[in-house]
């Protein structure tokens, strides 16, 4: 066994009913990675967070932390998990949360007061703690479920949908958080369906459709693996015909986005020397031109529809 | 087979589970109704204007509160808690299933120990004695941990509504008050009465308080013992293996 893997799944798979929610899905998230598991809504993510953290068990594969199998106490006890649409105890306050929580890991109370105190600091959440949970708002209420992951210093950590639905300030500091934590070395797990999220925290993402994985790789790569998905944005000083447009050589598709048009190319250079003798053999100002590399979102689209087209 | 530390760890970690169900659970309304108003008022509506002894009113009830009150917050618990979503995170914490039932369990043993100190402080009060107040002291425990275990039975079904649980504790638990020997002491009940009587968990507790209340019991007390004894160890199993397998479906 190597001591450097987080997390080693194999042919993890889940059934509800005759729904394969989970279909023979393998990898291996490495320690100290920030690891994004991506996907459209109904594509097995949650499921197999839940797996994961032991709270189903799977049908068929099996997956281990830190070597431990998943669902053992051993596995949970270095698990920290921020469980999607998850909730504290509206009927405790928010440091009763904590303590419980304290508990359940078998921490020592000093250390638990001491860890306790700061996480709710670090969040925001101190001037608050003896309030009960309900009367928290929605941002509070993610941070301290962040918190309570976060307790019992574990050395990875699950999070399904950490920022969703969140303002704009809660979300940043969540994002802020998984970050430093993950130059500390710990191994985070985030699911999300938010690319840009993905983009900027982590070191390498999966993309799963349908139940199966369809890629895994670092972002950059990802979107680099895309062809044919450059594009071009340009605008002009005066109405074009977009039947034009589209017939200059090098355009694969056209798409008008509000007063700009965005040209997809496989040769961008190429694209942007015809637009400019288009421009002037038409008497057209070119009033802006971008060239765009392909975006993950671009690369999540392409890789979850050509999985539709082989169905 | 789990190792000596590891018991002792999760025996623990049930504490804080039953001191958390005492913080948020004991003031439901539920646990209000069903636990402590029900079988107040279903008692007094069976004995006012019957011109019954004290001695004859106390175990029943004493019985009847116990059962109810010691079945009021084991149900409800899961099924409140998956509604609530704070299962998930329950169940993703290092704690096995049979722990946070052990939890619950002690929790509803306790609302059950306590609120029966009512009736039975009353009947001191109003000039009861107990024969051999150990034994009965010993029934009351068993009995409360009994009908502690045989609630988190009621919440087996994967069902997320306590409301659905209390209904399906109501469906059993109105049966069984009337076929214990509250109302009507065992031997004065014909023989297929005392057949069906010896199904029911409290009878053997009944049996124990008339015993040691009243000064006669229908069966010796060693009986009544392993009865209720019994009884709990075949409601734990029973808990454990089901909710085993149903705790995954509530998420």
């Amino acid at each position: 066994m190597n001591n450097n893997v987080a997390i080693q799944v194999v042919n993890l798979t889940k059934y509800y009913g005759e729904l394969l929610a989970v279909d023979h899905v393998s990898f291996t998230v490495r320690r100290g990675e920030l690891f994004g598991f991506l996907g459209p809504n109904g594509a097995g993510k949650t499921t197999t967070v839940r797996m994961l953290t032991g709270v189903i068990t799977a049908d068929e594969g099996s997956a281990s932390i830190l070597e431990y199998k998943v669902g053992s106490l051993r596995a949970k006890q270095v698990t920290g998990v921020v469980p999607e649409m998850a909730n504290a105890y509206g009927d405790l306050s928010g440091w009763h949360n904590l303590m419980l929580m304290a508990e359940l890991y078998g921490m020592p109370a000093s250390l638990a007061q001491e860890r306790g105190t700061g996480l709710m600091q670090e969040t925001g959440l101190y001037p608050r703690k003896d309030s009960l949970v309900r009367t928290y708002s929605k941002g509070m209420k993610q941070r301290l479920i962040l918190c309570l992951a976060l307790l019992s210093d574990p050395e990875v950590l699950f999070l399904d949908e950490p920022t969703s639905g969140l303002d704009v300030q809660s979300a940043r500091l969540i994002k802020d958080m998984l970050q430093s934590l993950n130059a500390r070395g710990k191994t985070i797990f985030l699911t999300t369906h938010d690319m840009e999220e993905a983009n900027q925290l982590c070191n390498r993402v999966a993309i799963i459709n349908e139940g199966k994985l369809v890629a895994i790789d670092a972002p950059e790569k990802l979107r680099m693996a895309v062809s044919g998905m450059y594009s071009v944005e340009v605008s002009f000083d005066n109405v074009v015909n977009p039947e034009v447009l589209a017939s200059i050589s090098g355009v694969n598709t056209i798409k008008k986005l509000g007063d700009k048009w965005r040209l997809y190319t496989t040769n961008p250079g190429e694209l942007v020397v015809s637009l400019i003798n288009y421009s002037s053999s038409n008497g057209l100002k070119i009033v802006s031109l971008n060239t765009l590399a392909p975006s993950l979102e671009d690369a999540f689209v392409a890789l979850t529809e050509q999985e539709k087209d082989n169905a | 087979m789990p190792d000596m530390p590891t018991v002792l760890q999760q025996a623990r970690r049930s504490l804080a589970i039953a001191r958390k169900d005492v913080r948020i659970y004991y003031a439901k309304g539920p646990v209000i109704i069903f636990g402590v108003l029900f079988p107040v008022f279903l008692f007094l509506s069976f004995t006012i204007g019957r011109h019954l002894s004290v001695q004859f009113m106390i175990p029943g009830l004493l019985g009847m509160i116990l059962f109810f009150t010691a079945t009021s917050v084991s149900p409800i618990v899961i099924p409140w808690e998956a509604q609530a979503r704070t299962l998930e995170r329950l169940m993703s914490c290092p704690v096995k299933i049979e722990t946070i039932i052990i939890g619950d369990i002690l929790a509803s043993f306790v609302f059950g120990l306590g609120i029966s100190l009512v009736p039975i402080l009353i009947g001191l009060f109003l000039g009861i004695t107990v024969l051999s107040p150990f034994v009965f002291a010993l029934a009351v425990i068993l009995a409360a941990l009994c009908f502690a275990s045989l609630g988190t039975v009621f919440s087996i079904p994967p069902t997320n509504m306590p409301s659905t649980v209390n209904m399906i504790a109501a469906v059993v638990k109105f049966p069984v008050v009337f076929i214990s020997g509250i109302f009507v002491p065992l031997d004065e009940l014909p023989a297929w009465g005392q057949a069906v009587a010896y199904i029911s968990p409290l009878t053997y507790f009944t049996d124990i308080a008339r015993y040691s209340i009243q000064g006669r019991g229908h069966l010796p007390v060693a009986v009544d013992l392993l009865a209720l004894l019994a009884f709990t160890a075949l409601f734990l199993v029973v808990a454990m293996k089901l909710h085993r397998r149903t705790m995954p479906r509530r998420i």
